[in-house]
This record gives structure tokens, C-alpha cells and sequence, in this order.
């Protein structure tokens, strides 16, 4: 039996804090026997390639350790740029809110998961 | 004083940001946001031009260890726009040409900043020289696509 | 010019302008339709003052004069004012040459007698003229530019709704040529749809779309793509069958999107995604 796991990004992240969600979120999902990654982004005004391969990078990962990531609420200006810029986050499950999230990794994984949430960054 | 891209160019405001670690790109960013804002440019120009100068400070960062970024409101045929102007005194890029090509990388990531760079903004132009820096300048105009 | 003709000129203006009128009427180029009579009367003096002005003046030779800068300025107004009121060019070259026909019919008649000084004025006023001829012709198209200008501004705000056709679905019937500055607006228009009523699944309809070039499918590719990241499914329906020729003759590739011919089976894709079922009631 597994959680899920629900990860709000706050703010534009330092690259540093970027980094340190990428190890965090990981080690939560080993230690949580997570099988589901929620990262909700509807605050967040920016995702560059960097940020960008790191979503990437959470999702590779979560999917060897059996769990699936969303990423939910990008902003549509987000989005059109982060397609001008040619990120296409192949790997990484999409929807239009947590709510939806929810439903997603429901559908995906049958219905015996706990939800459980976190926040990251520096609230401002 | 007409014709595309013939009309001279005036600088409104200037302004210079030094980047040397990794917290000075939040501050260009805010920066360029505030320039932005302030030329009456739609949330997604602004968008655009943020990630764009994202990609850029993070590439001077990382391969030349720093530079100057120049930030400019410039005019040019009655219209408004933003310039930065990325200036650093690294190793310089030995061809062009290869490191505009989407997925090109020496650094083992996605090698998308430079060629996305240029699809997010209306002007771009490239100068590097090995052993002795590289510049690069962008222009989103205020309307721009 | 002679000071003899100028002051004949200026005393006889207001019967100069009648005739002018008069011409003007029976050329049928008054066009009541499109501007009072009034309104062509009050245009034609203040034309007419100023060309008189210019003759008059001292340095009637000088283009860069601030007479000859005042009745250009008044030919640009009149010649953008008709191109807006949809006065043909025609109509707007033949009113100027109106003018100069009429001076040259009224100087014909006073100074028949006076050969030299006839060809001298008639030289001078159809160089006057001829030049203000040439102004009403760049004006009258640079009137006739922000008409069309005005135009696709407004077809391009008026013809991009996104319709809410059900709980959680969009549709976005694109209507006319979609360029860059067009798909701008109507791919952030629809995302932004989506994301006030949450919708998942978004409709494109393109029947209403004349062609479909590469550029036209990357911009669609891109729209599809970035509602994707956003969490969206697009289906993109009213594909002609000329529309499919020439997409798979360019070598364009659709294959990620999914696809419909109509509208009406883009709804049923849609209900499926859904896991909605749309059945007919029993009647009692
Ligand atoms: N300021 C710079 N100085 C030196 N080399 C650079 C600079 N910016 C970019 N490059 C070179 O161009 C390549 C492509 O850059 P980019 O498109 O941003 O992709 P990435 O950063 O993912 O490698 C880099 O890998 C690097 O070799
Ligand atoms: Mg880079």
C-alpha cells in the first residue's frame, strides 16, 4: 500500500532549492513508499529548461521507484513558452489542478493509496 | 528613419546588473520583469523574455563563471522594447553555429537554451571569440510575437 | 503668375467653387450616398482658398512653402476622408482634375484674347494640380491601408469564441487565415479557457479554415502541445478532405493529435474521454 504525495512550489526556486527538491522529493518517495508525485505549479511564473529537466528528471526517477508524477496548474503563458523553448516534458503526466491530479493518479494506480502533502519554499 | 529594422534606435533607460553567483539570477529576473511591466508588455511577452534571460545568465554562470548583463528600454520606429545584453569574458564558444542547434550540449543538459532563447524573443545576435568572451543580445519588443 | 489672373481668381472664387459644384454634379461624382452635399461643398472651398493662396502667393515656385505645405495637408485630409467614406479612386483623382478642368474652362473664357498669358497660367496650375494629384493618389491608399488595417483587428477579436459545449469541454471554431499574429491571440485565449472552467478536453474546429500550410499545422502542433502540459486534451475537427490531401502531401506530421472530421464526432471522442454516455430517453 502506498501515499501519494503532493509537493506546492511557492515561489520561482534558486537553482540550489531546485536541486534539493529533486534529492528531497526522491528520498520522500522511498521513505513514504509513495506511489504517486503531485507537484502543483499554478504559482509558479517561470519554468526554464533547467527547471524544466529537473521535473523531468523527478518523474525518470519516481518512475524506477514505482511511482507515477503529475505536474499540475502550469499557467498557459508558462506553457506556450516552455513549447517555444522546446520542452516538452515527455515523461511527466499532466492536469489542470490537484483535484484532477488526484483523479489522474487514482485512475492510474486503482484506488488503495493515502494522500499526504508538503510545502516547498520559502513562503513570501 | 524607416524600414524593417533600418530606424535608428534610442536608449530610454539604462541599467547594469553584475552577475557572479546564483542568487544574482533572481534578481536579473526581477529586474527584467519590472522593465517589462513597465513598457506595457503582455504577461506572455513578459514570460517569454524572463525564461530567455533565465537561459542566458544561467549559461554565463556556468560556462564563463560570470559576467555583466546590460538591461536597456530602447525605441526603435515609435516602438518599445526591452534589450539585455549578456557580456562575459569566458572561454568563448567555438562554433556557433553547432551550440545554436537544438540538443547540442558540451554541459550534459538539454542543450535547448541558446536555440530556444532565440524562438522566445524578437532580435537575437551572437558574438563569442575562444579564449576571449561572448556576447549576446536580445530585443523583445513590446508587441512582439 | 500674372497678378492680372491671380486677382481675377480671387475675385471670382465663389462662382469658380459653383462651377466647380456643377461639374463635379455631372460627372456624378458627388456620391450623396456616401457624403452630404454639404460636407463636399465646405471641403471643395477650403481646397479651392488654399490652391488660390498658393497662386497668389509670392513663391509660388517654392514647393517647401507654407502654402504649398497647407494645401497638401488639405488634399491628404480630403483624399483619406473619401478613402474611408469608400469613395472609389476614380472618383477621388477625378474630383482634383474636377478642379483644375474647371480654373482652365473659367480662364479660357476671360482671357481668350491673350494667348501668352493663357499657356503661361494654364502651365502653372496644371503643375500645381498634376503634383496635388499625386498626393491624393499615396493618401487615398494609405486611408484605404487603415481601413483594412481596422478591419482585421476587429475580425481577429470578434471571430476567435470559445464556447463551453459541455462540463469540462471547450470548442474553439476558428473561423478565416490563421497567421502569427492571429494564432497568438487565439491559442491564449483558448488556454486560458480551459483553465477558468477546467476543462480537460478543448475542441478545435478549423472547417472554417480556408488552408492549412505547414505553418498553420506547426501552429497548431504547438497549441496542442502546450495544453497538453497544461493538463488538456485537444481534438482538432472539421478536416476537409482537401485539408487532409494537403496536410499528407506537405509531409506533415499530425500523427500525435487526435483527429476528427466533424465537429459532431469530435463531441462523441470527447463524451468517450469523458466516460460519459449520451443515450436517447424512453419514451412512456
Ligand atoms: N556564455 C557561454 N560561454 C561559453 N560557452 C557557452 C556559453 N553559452 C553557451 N555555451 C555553449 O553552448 C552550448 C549550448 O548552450 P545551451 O543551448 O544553453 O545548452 P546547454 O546549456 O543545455 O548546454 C553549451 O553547452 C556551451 O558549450
Ligand atoms: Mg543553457
Amino acid at each position: 500500500m502506498g501515499s501519494f504525495l503532493l509537493v506546492t512550489i511557492q515561489v520561482d526556486l534558486y537553482d540550489r532549492l531546485a536541486l534539493n527538491l529533486e534529492t528531497d522529493l526522491i528520498r520522500m518517495v522511498s521513505e513514504t513508499d509513495a506511489r504517486g508525485v503531485l507537484i502543483d505549479i499554478s504559482a509558479v511564473g517561470l519554468v526554464d529548461s533547467f527547471m524544466g529537466r529537473i521535473l523531468n528528471n523527478i518523474a525518470t526517477m519516481s518512475r524506477i521507484m514505482d511511482a507515477e508524477t503529475v505536474v499540475v496548474g502550469m499557467q498557459p503563458a508558462v506553457a506556450i513558452t516552455l513549447v517555444e523553448l522546446g520542452l516538452t516534458l515527455a515523461g511527466v503526466h499532466t492536469a489542470l489542478n490537484v483535484e484532477r491530479g488526484m483523479e489522474l493518479l487514482h485512475k492510474r494506480l486503482g484506488s488503495d493509496v493515502r494522500e499526504g502533502g508538503r510545502f516547498y519554499g520559502n513562503s513570501e | 528613419m524607416s524600414g524593417k529594422g533600418g530606424g535608428f534606435m534610442v536608449t530610454l533607460s539604462k541599467d547594469i546588473i553584475e552577475i557572479t553567483r546564483e542568487q544574482d539570477v533572481v534578481t536579473l529576473r526581477n529586474r527584467v520583469k519590472e522593465l517589462a511591466v513597465k513598457i506595457g508588455m503582455s504577461l506572455l511577452g513578459q514570460t517569454k523574455l524572463i525564461t530567455a534571460a533565465s537561459e542566458l545568465v544561467r549559461n554565463m554562470l556556468r560556462y564563463a563563471g560570470g559576467g555583466k548583463v546590460t538591461l536597456e528600454v530602447v525605441l526603435r520606429d515609435k516602438v518599445t522594447g526591452v534589450q539585455l545584453t549578456f557580456a562575459d569574458e569566458g572561454p568563448g564558444i567555438a562554433d556557433i553555429r553547432l551550440a545554436m542547434q537544438d540538443g547540442y550540449s558540451t554541459g550534459k543538459s538539454l542543450g535547448l537554451g541558446l536555440p530556444g532563447t532565440k524562438r522566445l524573443v524578437n532580435e537575437f545576435s551572437i558574438q563569442s571569440e575562444v579564449g576571449k568572451g561572448t556576447t549576446i543580445t536580445v530585443i523583445r519588443w513590446k508587441n512582439g510575437l | 503668375m500674372q497678378s492680372e489672373v491671380t486677382k481675377f481668381l480671387e475675385k471670382n472664387k465663389q462662382s469658380i467653387l459653383t462651377q466647380w459644384m456643377t461639374n463635379l454634379a455631372e460627372d456624378h461624382i458627388l456620391r450623396e450616398e456616401l457624403m452630404s452635399n454639404e460636407k463636399s461643398r465646405q471641403q471643395s472651398e477650403e481646397l479651392l482658398l488654399a490652391v488660390l493662396k498658393v497662386i497668389a502667393s509670392d513663391n509660388f515656385k517654392n514647393t517647401e512653402s507654407q502654402e504649398h505645405e497647407s494645401v497638401s495637408d488639405i488634399i491628404s485630409e480630403v483624399s483619406i476622408y473619401r478613402a474611408r467614406q469608400g469613395f472609389t479612386p476614380r472618383e477621388t483623382a477625378t474630383y482634383v482634375l474636377s478642379l483644375k478642368q474647371t480654373l482652365a474652362e473659367v480662364l479660357d473664357k476671360k482671357f481668350a484674347g491673350d494667348a501668352r498669358l493663357l499657356y503661361e497660367s494654364a502651365r502653372e496650375l496644371n503643375q500645381l494640380l498634376d503634383s496635388l494629384s499625386i498626393t491624393t493618389f499615396e493618401t487615398f491608399i494609405k486611408g484605404r491601408e487603415e481601413v483594412i488595417m481596422r478591419q482585421t483587428d476587429e475580425i481577429g477579436e470578434i471571430s476567435t469564441p470559445v464556447i463551453r459545449v459541455w462540463e469540462g469541454v471547450v470548442a474553439l471554431p476558428i473561423i478565416g487565415t490563421l497567421d502569427s499574429m492571429r494564432t497568438q491571440t487565439v491559442v491564449e485565449g483558448l488556454l486560458q479557457e480551459i483553465v477558468a472552467t477546467g476543462s480537460s478536453i478543448a475542441i478545435l474546429d478549423i472547417s472554417g479554415v480556408p488552408a492549412v500550410d505547414s505553418l498553420v499545422a506547426q501552429h497548431l502542433i504547438k497549441t496542442v502541445s502546450a495544453a497538453r502540459l497544461m493538463g488538456a486534451e485537444c481534438i482538432i475537427s472539421g478536416i476537409r478532405p482537401e485539408i487532409a490531401q494537403t496536410i499528407v502531401h506537405l509531409g506533415i506530421d499530425l500523427s500525435s493529435i487526435k483527429t476528427k472530421a466533424t465537429l459532431a464526432s469530435a463531441l462523441k471522442l470527447a463524451f468517450q474521454m469523458l466516460n460519459l454516455e449520451v443515450r436517447r430517453g424512453e419514451r412512456k
